[in-house]
């Protein structure tokens, strides 16, 4: 080969390489996302089946029950405007609260319940995740009911 | 009083700042000499100014200044002494305040230790710094005062977040600091050479211990970062690919690029352009990351600004940065010339692979931080990328970059043979085969993945030894002690990097393929046994603390019927904030973590609590420091000092032949 063919080829080489490392990528990154939804699309059945996704919105009050193990919790996520009854078996984080935003990661079972997998709400007290507020925000904005007790302070 | 001098000594600072960002850059450009010379002056009062705005700072907390607005937000009357002096970088506006400190440190450190440099280098080197440094300090003085007033001042302050009030949180942003802005000076550097058009290895023996210096603080940073997530998130986890760890995560991957291409100029006199361009990248990185922390962008424990006019602030600033250099690069870089030639099979090929494979890895990241941002920007709803994405990507990613890195430093420069290489790894190559495959057969449990982590540990330290036996027989003198003490340092610090590395992939893989973890409810008297270790609950106990009042446990650990150790985790409650915070109970050995935390309280003393056994945890961050540590090591060696002496004599561009060839 001549050093001109030497060189063109090391580049082909170099960009089927970059090729096949940059499907990899985006193939790994398209079966990653992680979807949010809002419990009014729960409830309206928007939500994928069989895939995990993210819900946000409040705990409702007096909803939280323990089981007999202590472990496994059952609460009702709601945006104020649908209600979502959410199971998590484990340990709860230190700022899960009734009357709280909350984000929880998991599927939807067939009867209807979410099976977090993962519950976060680990920020400080005032702290509404972004996920809650927006659901919070957008069931206002749908103007079914609005609710005056919520404050969404950042 | 005291907290205006702090703010008149910022708006001082600016106009120092100003000047050193245009005057000595114009001097450089004209060839005036009394206009490159106030470069010098210039920075190390700006030094100074922000010194005195830092300690004015940390008066007002030390003070309990409760008429300081930053102040009242983020300590308390009842914060310890140390966690108050430790709140000047615990939100927003102190942690820029720390930034620029650090930047002026930088800019001194370079006023010290530039005798050697041309005075035009010089004078372009901390020109650039300066506007760094305008940027920031414009910045802090227009929407994040750290010395605005409160007033009328508040009765007491609303307290440190409990979550910063850590050991590892005092020590963990001015680390991480040092490391990002200390690419700024590899980032001077680069913008120097592309504003004077030279750019010969001598630049990049200049630059790259400053680099290295840069890279061993992220590291370090980064180390404690995820350590302390380990311990006092209370979830066992050492990193979440989360966005923030992912910003500082991104320089550290263009740094590693950088330092590796660095020493291909330095050696070779290749990759120039490559290498200016990672310098900008690393450094752009940087103020990413920096903007993507504090911007609020990110909602984590991090992000304290949610004032939109910060983040366009950060977006504009952004944009000039990286947008200028970029567009200097684009100018300027064709002048700068490519280098020697080298064959496909070599070191240099093989450090470019490592180069190409450590951006892409880069990319990566950025891509999985940044796309859920641009999607809600664009209001086309909320995602979040998993950490899985991160795991699928970086296996394949840095397996074959890894197995490179055994290759790489036995490689010859410029053509070497792979027959030849083959040759003389073959029985480190079978040593790390046949151990990575029986080893977890051995331990009792045998993945692909398993396996595949211990072999790249394993290949990297074999190849190191053959490395080191090959360099000793290589070279002449008496006894064993003489030639090892003739090897240079800074090839020690670079098999100690590497062996760092395969460290920290031993601590991964075996955490990854032996940890055991149960969530358990607890009677006061119950057992749990875990990894062999059976945890006994003796109930939970009051305690009050400085600020705050706790639940601790108390757990009896025994193993085999012997008594391990007894540990005690917290359930705390911090009153001015009133916020419950987990505070885990670890006991660290050499081979083995043992974990507890306490979840909730139960009826009747009973509490939920969390278990983790954990093996080989502290390799991850023993791995890192070793990393630094070589690091260290390789800037001490002798040819920097050499160089920079024999180079006050010989005129620059004849200090290093640079050979020639066309691939």
């Amino acid at each position: 080969m001549t050093p001109r063919q030497k060189r063109f080829s090391l580049i082909g080489l170099g960009l089927v390489a970059l090729g096949i490392a940059a499907a990899l990528v985006l193939n790994a990154f398209q079966s990653n996302l992680v979807f949010f939804f809002t419990p009014t699309q729960v409830a309206n059945g928007e939500v994928p089946k069989g895939q995990s996704f993210r819900i946000g919105g409040m705990v409702e009050a007096g909803t939280l029950q323990r089981e007999n193990d202590g472990l496994t919790v059952h609460f009702v996520m709601s945006d104020t405007v649908k209600r979502v009854p959410v199971t998590y078996k484990g340990i709860l984080p230190d700022l899960f609260k009734e009357g709280k935003g909350a984000v929880a990661q998991g599927k939807l079972s067939p009867e209807g319940t979410f099976v977090a997998s993962e519950v976060l709400a680990k920020h400080d007290e005032n702290y509404m995740p972004p996920e809650a507020a927006e659901a919070m925000a957008k069931a206002k904005a749908a103007g079914k009911q609005s609710s005056n007790t919520l404050v969404v302070t950042p | 009083m005291i907290p205006e001098i702090g703010h008149f000594a910022l708006i001082l600072a600016l106009c120092v700042a100003a000047v050193q960002g245009t005057v000595p850059i114009f001097g450089a450009a004209s060839g005036n000499a009394s206009f490159m010379a106030v470069a010098k002056p210039a920075a190390r009062g700006q030094f100074l100014l922000v010194l005195i705005a830092f300690c004015c700072l940390g008066y007002a907390f030390a003070d309990k200044d409760f008429s300081v607005l930053y102040v009242a937000a983020n300590a308390n009357s009842k914060l310890p002494l140390h966690y108050r002096l430790a709140a000047i970088w615990g939100a927003h506006e102190g942690s820029l305040l720390l930034w620029t400190f650090i930047l002026t440190l930088w800019m001194m450190a370079v006023t010290l230790f530039s005798k050697h440099l041309p005075d035009a280098m010089r004078a372009r080197i901390l020109g650039v710094m300066g506007l760094v440094s305008l940027g920031f300090l414009l910045f802090m003085l227009t929407v994040s005062n750290p010395f605005e007033r409160l007033i009328p001042a508040a009765p007491d302050g609303r307290d440190l977040n409990p979550l910063l009030q850590d050991p590892g949180m005092v020590m963990h942003p001015p680390m991480l600091y040092m490391g990002y802005v200390g690419f700024s000076v590899a980032f001077a550097f680069a913008i120097a050479a592309l504003l004077g058009g030279n750019l010969d290895a001598a630049w990049a023996r200049w630059s790259r211990p400053w680099t290295t210096v840069a890279w061993c603080f992220l590291t370090v940073g980064i180390a404690l970062g995820s350590g302390w997530a380990y311990y006092e998130l209370g979830w066992g986890g050492w990193w979440f690919w989360d966005p923030v760890e992912n910003a500082s995560f991104m320089p550290w991957l263009a740094g590693t690029a950088l330092i590796h291409s660095l020493a291909v100029t330095d050696k070779r006199g290749g990759f120039k352009v490559w290498t200016v361009l990672l310098a900008i990248l690393a450094f752009s990185l940087s103020l990413l990351g920096t903007f993507l922390v504090r911007s609020g962008v990110l909602t984590s424990v991090h992000a304290f600004a949610t004032d939109p006019k910060r983040g366009l602030f950060i977006l504009v600033f952004l944009a000039v940065v990286i947008g200028g250099s970029l567009l200097l690069y684009a100018w300027r870089a064709p002048r700068v010339g490519l280098g020697g030639g080298f064959d496909p099979v070599s070191r240099e090929a093989m450090l470019l692979v490592n180069n190409v494979l450590l951006v892409v890895a880069m990319a990566s990241v950025l891509l999985g931080t940044l796309y859920p941002l641009f999607l809600d920007a664009l209001g086309l709803g909320k995602i979040s990328v998993g950490p899985p994405y991160f795991d699928t990507v970086f296996v394949p990613l840095m397996t074959p970059a890894l197995f490179l890195m055994g290759i790489g430093p036995l490689a010859q420069w410029k053509k070497a043979s792979l027959p030849d290489l083959a040759l003389r790894l073959r029985w480190a190559f079978g040593v790390s085969v046949a151990t990575a495959v029986l080893l977890p057969v051995v331990l009792g449990k045998w993945t692909p993945l398993l396996s595949l982590g211990l072999l790249l540990a394993l290949w990297i330290v074999t190849t190191a030894v053959v490395n080191i036996r090959e360099r000793l027989t290589r070279l002449e003198g008496a006894g064993l002690v003489n030639r090892l003490a003739s090897i240079p340092r800074s090839y020690w610090g670079m098999i100690l990097a590497h062996c760092g590395i395969a460290v920290f992939i031993v601590g991964v893989t075996m955490v990854k393929g032996f940890e055991t973890e149960q969530d358990v409810r607890m009677n006061v008297g119950d057992h749990a046994t875990i990894g062999g270790y059976t945890f006994q609950f003796d109930g939970a106990k009051d305690l009050v603390g400085p600020n705050y009042i706790a639940a601790r446990g108390t757990f009896r650990v025994t193993k085999d019927g012997h008594d391990v150790t007894v540990m005690y985790p917290e359930k705390r409650r911090y009153m001015v904030q009133s916020q419950t915070m987990t505070e885990a109970a670890i006991d660290s050995g050499l081979l083995r973590d043992l974990y507890v935390s306490l979840g909730e309280p139960l009826e009747a003393g009973a509490w939920s609590v969390r278990l983790y056994h954990k093996p080989f945890i502290d390799w991850i961050w023993g791995g890192c420091l070793i990393m630094a540590v070589g690091g260290v090591l390789a800037i001490t060696d002798r040819r920097y000092r050499l160089a920079w002496r024999r180079e006050q004599e010989v005129p620059v561009a004849a200090s290093q032949p640079v050979e020639a060839s066309i691939v």
